[in-house]
């Protein structure tokens, strides 16, 4: 294909060979053709490249040039066609100039493409010489063929080609999978290098080789004044994406080296825009015209277009972010609006000449957490390789073009004086900033940059095609050593892509800096760099520091409260942020299993638990859906954790996945790296909240008296008695008793999993396989049928409450609960039962509220009863309240006093249930109407989610889990 | 609160501070109003009480954990010299600490009292050992409700098994060492102290 692709692209500019070797028509035409030198093209042929250049093919105005050359003398060849030929039909006819501008695209395409799986022929060859290399090499090749060929130089690397569809994609790709927490965490240093750096480069490069000039280092030839060198110097100062990505992506130094110089080559984007435009201004007006407002406008202008470009960013991010909440029914297209917009945020701020670059990498940043969590998985994957695919495709144009243009003789103005200056002062002056600056730095980084890491930095001050097409750009009228520029700008190139691109993997080799490792994190390093971060922030709190914690968190706040809730979906939101992110990670996890070598069984069981765990959100469908689909998964999970103990990998990776999903994170974590960062919004709430209550909860433990303790193992004897004798009446009384003898500590819910956890951990370990089993069984049915619904209710009465909690309730409950409540009221009721809870706050609340409010429920049907209990709860809360008020402690007794309480206080619903409550009253021997009194299924239901309300946190969090734990 | 703060501290004293922390003067002047602002009793001692009234801590996971080790084994009470010297712990470590001689007491916020620090965490019957059961503990305090049981077994089991060297089924501390080597402890698990 090589020989083919080079042939092709050498016809129009080999006139004379061609036209002794091809046979037919197409020979003569082609001399013609390489002949007639490059005329702007028409209107309609340039039309025709640009319509589909946007998407597909970057590389389209690259060989607009020559298509137009070809256009332009299409008739002439239909003419000649027919005399060649004669009339009449013909079997086979030759349609060159029809096809050939997606032709040649395509065939430029291809030989980058081909030439890059040359290169990767030989791995000992690829490590040492980067790619950027290889095909500026091969560019210069090809140059020097089609220079040999034609006497003249037909491509170049078109700086609009560049700037408007080459560039984009590459930094569209690295906005959009930026590590934002690296980023972020490293912005002061990147922003200082960026602006201060790139300024500092700028002028001091300019004014020394003016000041070189004057000494007469530089040839006479040269026409440049001051402005000129300057501008020459802003041009030429700047890092380059493009470079640094190419060869800091083979060096693999460490995360953190990488960042910043990657993120300052795309921030000083708008320090290079601005210095560019101004100085084009100045050298314009002539130096002698430029007045001191100028400057004030200069730095002006450079706030503007950095700011207004961030600005464009963001809002085409929430653009985005907006757009792909609505995209269910069309998700085929969800890839598109991720290329479209990012794309436009870039055209947007070419369109107001502000920073395009700034504003596509803040698009990209800002957009990913959003529409990574509305787009489907396969849209995601997408995305990820179409973009990759033509950043990959547009930096090996890139880079052959570079090679290309440089063999031009026309453009070349050689003096050894200016490029031996340039390259002199770019480097010294990049040291020289780098060092002064990461002094500064070092003075308030808590990771200092050492002497290596300022090296690297130093010698990674590549300058690529941006720096190229800026000088190319250049007006030859008004700067008139723009031959010398254009020279020296392809020396420097060359000289930091090849040289400094060649030799900086045995420096970095040599000077031993830390590499970035792809190794996964051992359990052990994932438990415990997690503690370190709770540690961490925990000591900061202590010692009352606010640094760039406050202000992330008060971000995380903002992006909870305002931005998530505008730019996610609502089930997103609302539910399935949690599902969603958890599937997103376990489909990568699962991906990378099977990339690796693992089985398709191993993926499967990955994205299991989660399932399990996850299915419990009160959306009913889903819920039941969920159950049924993934009940026997959920066995197959445990089981094959259980059973299949070999594969130290899958294991790995199993524990991994569990532990990286369901750790709490720490604030600072909350968003790290890309990958993890989509971070459900109500996730931290839900976290805060039972670390909150499980503090609270220790801590109460820790204060309480022996006497307390002592009463405490008492009643779990009296537990297991009752328990024993299976008699429902008399459990429930005594868990009354058990709920009024608490200390009016506030201790929300969730005790019993503690309780489960200090006292009782055998108990505990089986009760995931109950779970299980319960699990598996169809939801739905259970409801319905009373002696299922008997048996949901009542199954924890007849154990101990944290065991049989955890091992029955929770499907009958979630389906139920969410069945019967409507939406609106299970706010309020979460509400007022939350509060009776922390303010009776029991270490076993849920079980004592549990059967009043049951026995409430019982007055009325279903239907009211999700009413009126809503208003009884908030009349016992008001009671317990006054309980607590008065201390009144009781313990045997308490039911009398509370039904006093309540008798005096609050409904009449109340009061006629009082007879149910006393006949339930813990002394009396006998329990007479136990809840199967009452059992029917109707009003079984009730109960049921009543119960499951007591236990459902607020919104946001979920029923299903924590409801087990409480019952 | 400042000016209080340094008017009752010692200049004695924040050399002393200074001499075992690490700290420099500002930065103890500073913690000092911190501490000050801590105890409600002023008493010139915290209690754990004055920590829990931090609000953030309630809502971290280790958050008692982390303030049981600011107190001394059996003490209910912490003065300013005991809080310094845990806070010293996440001091960073610079560079010219690096080369101290050899023969000197370890500085607090030497790796390896990093390590220990958080060792100590996890050990809560100090015998010097996680045991699988201390390991579960912190587990289910770091992990959500949605982590069944047996899984979280299962992660104890696999993390002991992999920091395990002598089979006896539990991490000691040259364990805990070795199983985080490859780890930058001195990053993380140190923070800025504002100058």
């Amino acid at each position: 294909m090589l020989p083919l692709g080079l042939m092709l692209l050498l016809l129009p500019a080999a006139p004379s060979a061609a036209a002794t070797d091809l046979p037919g028509s197409g020979a003569p035409l082609r001399a013609e053709l390489g002949a007639s030198t490059p005329v702007p093209g028409s209107p309609s042929a340039s039309a025709l490249l640009l319509q589909p250049g946007a998407e597909y093919s970057p590389s389209g105005l690259a060989l607009a040039r020559s298509a137009e050359v070809l256009v332009s003398t299409g008739e002439e060849e239909e003419g000649q066609q027919h005399h060649n030929h004669g009339g009449g039909y013909r079997v086979v006819q030759w349609e060159w100039s029809y096809v050939q501008t997606p032709y040649i695209i395509a065939i430029w395409l291809l030989v980058a493409s081909v030439a890059k799986i040359l290169f990767h022929f030989s791995q000992r060859f690829t490590t040492v010489v980067p790619e950027s290399c290889m095909l500026i090499l091969l560019g210069l090749v090809l140059g020097g063929v089609v220079l040999i060929a034609n006497k003249k130089q037909l491509y170049q690397l078109e700086p609009a080609l560049f700037f408007l569809f080459l560039l984009p994609t590459i930094v569209g790709d690295a906005g959009y999978f930026m590590p934002a927490r690296l980023f972020f965490d490293n912005l002061g240093a990147i922003l200082l290098y960026a602006v201060v750096g790139t300024l500092w480069n700028a002028f001091c490069t300019g004014f020394c080789l003016y000041g070189v000039k004057l000494l007469g280092v530089i040839d006479e030839r040269v026409q440049a004044d001051l402005m000129d060198f300057l501008l020459f110097g802003a041009l030429i100062s700047a890092v380059d994406p493009v470079a640094v990505l190419a060869v800091f992506e083979e060096v693999h130094v460490n995360d953190m080296l990488f960042i910043i110089v990657f993120g300052e080559s795309l921030l000083n984007d708008a320090v290079t825009v601005v210095l560019y435009k101004v100085y084009i201004s100045f050298v314009e007006v002539g130096p002698g015209n430029v007045q001191t407002a100028d400057y004030f406008k200069g730095v002006a202008s450079f706030l503007i277009v950095s700011i207004g470009g961030t600005l464009v960013g963001l809002v085409f991010a929430v653009i985005l972010g907006f757009i792909t909440r609505f995209t269910k029914k069309v998700r085929i297209i969800e890839p598109l609006f991720v290329f479209l917009l990012v794309y436009l945020a870039y055209l947007t701020a070419e369109l107001f000449s502000l920073s395009a670059i700034l504003s596509m990498t803040f698009c990209g940043i800002g957009a990913n957490k959003y529409v990574e969590a509305n787009i489907s998985q396969k849209s995601r994957t997408t995305v990820k390789y179409t973009m990759k695919t033509l950043a990959s495709i547009a930096e090996t144009i890139i880079f052959i073009f570079l090679g290309i243009s440089a063999v031009d003789k026309s453009k070349w103005a050689w003096d050894t004086g200016l490029v031996s200056c340039t390259l002199i002062f770019i480097f010294i002056f990049r040291a020289v900033g780098v060092i002064g600056q990461t002094w500064i730095l070092n003075r308030f980084r808590l990771v200092p940059l050492d002497k290596i890491d300022q090296v690297v930095m130093s010698y990674g001050g590549l300058r690529g095609a941006v720096a190229f097409a800026l000088v190319v750009l250049l007006d030859g009228e008004q700067v008139r050593a723009k031959d010398y520029f254009v020279a020296t700008t392809i020396v420097v190139i060359f000289f930091t892509v090849m040289f400094q691109g060649l030799t900086i993997k045995p420096l970095v080799k040599w000077l031993k800096v830390p590499r970035s490792t792809s190794r996964k994190p051992t359990i052990n390093e994932e438990i415990h760099e997690r503690a370190f971060d709770h540690i961490l922030t925990a000591v900061e709190d202590i010692a009352g520091l606010q640094g760039y914690h406050h202000w992330r968190d008060k971000w995380e706040q903002f992006d909870k409260n305002y931005l998530s809730k505008l730019l996610l979906r609502k089930s997103v939101y609302r539910k399935s942020e949690l599902w969603e992110a958890y599937q997103k990670i376990n489909i990568r996890d699962a991906i990378s299993v099977i990339d690796q070598g693992g089985n398709v069984l191993t993926s499967a069981r990955l994205s299991l638990p989660s399932m399990a765990s996850r299915t419990s959100f009160p959306e009913v469908t889903n819920v039941t859906n969920y159950l049924r689909e993934n009940g026997s998964g959920v066995c197959l999970d445990l089981q094959v954790i259980d059973n299949v103990p070999g594969a130290k990998v899958e294991e790995d990776t199993e524990t991994h996945h569990v532990l990286a999903g369901n750790l709490y994170k720490p604030r600072r974590r909350y968003q790290s790296h890309y990958s993890r960062h989509f971070m459900p919004v109500g996730e931290k709430e839900r976290q805060d909240r039972e670390v909150f209550q499980r503090n609270m909860r220790s801590r109460m433990e820790t204060f309480k008296s022996t006497r307390h303790k002592r009463h405490k193992k008492e009643r779990s004897q009296k537990k297991r008695r009752g328990s024993d004798t299976k008699e429902e009446g008399n459990d429930k009384p005594r868990r009354n008793v058990s709920w009024q003898d608490k200390d009016p500590v506030v201790v929300p819910i969730d005790s019993e999993e503690d309780k489960g956890e200090h006292s009782d951990p055998e108990k505990e370990e089986d009760v995931g396989i109950t779970f299980v089993a319960h699990n598996t069984e169809t939801p739905k049915q259970r409801p319905k049928s009373v002696p299922a619904g008997l048996d949901g209710c009542q199954s924890p009465s007849n154990q101990l409450p944290w065991k049989g909690g955890v091992g029955s309730l929770p499907p009958c409950v979630s389906v139920e609960a969410t069945k019967i409540i409507p939406v609106d009221l299970q706010q309020a009721w979460n509400q007022s039962i939350s509060s009776l809870e922390s303010i009776s706050s029991p270490p076993v609340p849920a079980e004592p509220v549990h059967p009043r409010v049951s026995a409430l429920s019982r007055l009325g049907g279903p239907r009211p009863a999700s009413y009126t209990p809503t208003g009884s709860s908030a009349g016992s809360t008001s009671s317990i309240a006054a309980h607590v008020a008065q201390g009144s402690v009781t313990f045997h007794f308490p039911e009398k006093e509370e039904e006093d309480e309540e008798g005096g206080g609050v409904s009449e619903q109340q009061q006629e249930m009082q007879p149910l409550m006393s006949s339930l009253r813990p002394p009396g021997p006998p329990p007479p109407p136990p809840a199967s009194a009452f059992g029917s299924g109707r009003r079984r239901n009730p109960c049921v989610y009543l119960r499951s309300l007591v236990t459902v946190p607020p919104p946001g969090s979920e029923m299903y889990t924590r409801g087990p734990t409480q019952l | 609160m400042g000016s209080r703060a340094s008017t009752l501290l010692r200049e004695e004293e924040i050399e002393e501070i200074k001499k075992e922390t690490g700290f420099s003067h500002s930065q103890i002047t500073r913690l000092y109003s911190r501490f000050t602002s801590l105890d409600k009793g002023e008493n010139g001692t915290l209690s754990r009480e004055d920590f829990q009234r931090i609000p953030e801590l309630a809502i971290n996971p280790l958050g008692d954990r982390i303030i049981n080790a600011f107190f001394p084994e059996g003490e209910d009470q912490v003065n300013f010299r005991g809080f310094m010297r845990t806070l010293a712990h996440f001091r960073p470590i610079e560079d010219n600490e690096k080369n101290k001689d050899p023969t000197a007491s370890e500085p607090l916020n030497s790796r390896t009292n990093k390590l220990l620090f958080a060792f100590r965490l996890y050990d809560l019957d100090r015998d010097d050992k996680i045991s699988r059961d201390e390991l579960l503990q912190v587990l289910r305090m770091m992990v959500g409700v949605n982590i069944s049981d047996e899984q979280l077994g299962s992660i104890a089991d696999r993390t002991i098994q992999e920091a395990d060297q002598n089979g006896d089924n539990s991490i000691s501390f040259n364990e805990f060492i070795k199983v985080l080597e490859k780890v930058d402890v001195e990053q993380k698990m140190s923070i800025r102290f504002l100058h």
